[in-house]
């Protein structure tokens, strides 16, 4: 057993050698693994970066409640505190009709018309933040329809179109991550298998010559699928390194923007994770694609 | 050792390049093939070989029905056989050393073993100073002597060779055969197929004549 693994690793490293003895035309090889390893890797960083702001918005989706117009402010402020007691709720702010105006006046910067209006067309609101318990989207759908309820309230509604929205597209690209993995895989797969043809090829005397001395096809696969083995492995790691610089690029102009937004969002890029799959992947897809090649050419090539 | 009982061997285009042979060779035997080009030596050889199957008759080989061997016994087949060739057939970009290491290594021999082996087989051709060297930096002489070294070096039964002084000048061509009745004389069948007439007549052994495709 010791022997038979021994032999495996002996192999394992003369295939690399084999790579080193031809440095230009293997790395060439291998960054073109690397690219395609990487793309559908970069997209996945992107798409769970998304996510995981996503999650984030989760604990900032509010209720807004729209006040009947006959609500008074005194009546207003009894809702406030009858409504601070459920347990549902955990913070509420409430804002007159007055204010409202005040805000819309500022942010729209449209008070010339609304100084023509004869009255005030804005309610007064109550901004409710669930607690987080009864954030999830049943519970509160539940939460909304019973402030609906409530004879002071005109409309309850819940601020989370915007982010139903953004997962949408987050699932597309989440999809779109799916599909270019497995065409991205693929072109993998026939890239080394391609590149191992043609030294099936290169070798052919070789092999007829191994052939007539007693190999055994096992014995003249296995230094084929150990450089389909390390095409991807190492294109793998190619990969891993273009995120790693990627994702540098990027961090600094994200924390940036995030900054602006007040937010302490900061890039999140699966480092640890990556330089185990990226590798892993590649090897596997390597040796995959290596033997669709050795499968198709070796058992062509006989002693004559 | 050999026994070749009405063997025929018909290519696709319906060219028979045997016909009816009927033949035997005894174990611990030497002897030479020979023929006129295209009489059907390299043809026989690759039938021994299982490089080719006939297609009637029956090849035993130290008792096997080469016939009835599935395809993949090919290879433990073939490591019983060792087979020396006209071009060398050597690897050009291993040394002397790993081309005649490269049987055992297929056999799965450890390390050690086939660096003893090795240096003994090189030894007996004479080359043990060259195992370092590349095949091109040798002679012709010594290339067909690297591989006869890999032809005996997993010491197999029966040695084959085709046309093995085919590209020797007569000194040469002596100390190849010279070499040859040495395995012989430690009980290895050889067979030996050659159009070299002049050296084998100085030689005692069998001469086992094809004309096209039959004993003469």
């Amino acid at each position: 057993m010791t022997v038979y693994l021994l032999r495996h690793l002996q192999v394992m490293l003369f295939s690399l050698g084999r790579l080193w003895r031809q440095p230009v035309a293997s790395l060439m090889t291998i960054t073109v693994i690397g690219i395609a390893l990487v793309l559908p890797a970069g997209l996945f960083v992107l798409s769970e970066n998304m996510s995981s702001l996503s999650n984030r918005w989760d604990s900032a989706s509010q209720i807004t409640l729209f006040l009947q117009k006959d609500v008074n402010p005194q009546q207003a402020n009894q809702l406030s505190s009858e409504l601070q007691s459920w347990p549902e709720v955990e913070q509420l702010h409430y804002q007159s009709a007055q204010q409202s105006l005040e805000e819309f006046r500022q942010l729209s910067g449209l008070g010339d018309v609304l100084d023509s209006l004869p009255n005030n067309p804005l309610p007064a609101i109550i901004v409710v933040e669930p607690a987080d318990d009864y954030i999830e989207k049943s519970i509160i759908s539940q939460l909304v329809e019973k402030l609906n309820a409530l004879p002071e309230v005109e409309q309850a509604k819940l601020d989370m179109e915007w982010l139903q929205r953004f997962r949408s597209i987050n699932q597309m690209i989440q999809r779109g991550v799916t599909i270019l993995a497995i065409l991205l895989s693929l072109s993998v797969v026939l890239a080394i298998g391609n590149t191992i043809r043609l030294a099936i090829l290169s070798r052919e005397s070789e092999i007829r010559v191994m052939k007539l001395v007693g190999a055994t096809d096992r014995f003249i696969r296995r230094p084929f699928l150990y450089t389909g083995f390390w095409y991807g492995f190492l294109g793998g790691l190619i990969a891993w390194i273009t995120l790693v610089f990627t994702m540098g690029l990027l961090s600094g102009p994200v924390n940036d923007l995030a900054g602006q937004y007040g937010s302490n969002f900061s890039l999140q890029w699966f480092g640890g994770f990556m330089v185990l799959i990226l590798p892993f992947t590649g090897a596997i897809l390597g040796i995959v694609g290596a033997w669709l090649a050795v499968g198709r050419h070796l058992h062509l090539i006989e002693p004559s | 050792m050999i026994n070749f009982t009405d063997v025929y061997k018909r290519y696709p285009n319906n060219y028979e390049a045997l016909s009816g042979l009927t033949f035997s060779l005894d174990e611990g035997e030497m002897a030479f093939l020979t023929g006129h080009s295209g009489a059907g030596k390299s043809t026989l050889l690759k039938l021994i070989a299982l490089i080719e199957r006939s297609s009637h008759g029956q090849v035993l080989v130290g008792n096997q029905n080469l016939s009835s061997l599935p395809k993949r016994k090919i290879p433990f087949y073939r490591r019983q056989i060792g087979i020396v060739f006209q071009d060398h057939n050597l690897l050009h970009d291993r040394t002397v050393f790993d081309n005649v290491a490269l049987p055992l290594v297929i056999a799965g021999e450890n390390h050690r073993e086939i660096g003893r082996r090795v240096r003994a087989a090189l030894d007996k051709v004479g080359l043990l100073s060259k195992e370092r060297n590349l095949p091109i930096a040798l002679s012709g002489g010594e290339q067909q002597r690297v591989g006869i070294a890999r032809a005996v070096v997993n010491r197999p039964p029966i040695l084959l060779a085709d046309e093995p002084t085919g590209n020797l000048d007569p000194d040469l061509s002596r100390e190849i055969m010279q070499l040859f009745e040495q395995f012989n004389q430690v009980g290895v069948t050889v067979f030996v197929a050659t159009h070299d007439i002049d050296l084998i007549q100085t030689l005692p052994y069998r001469q086992v004549i094809l004309k096209q495709g039959r004993l003469a």
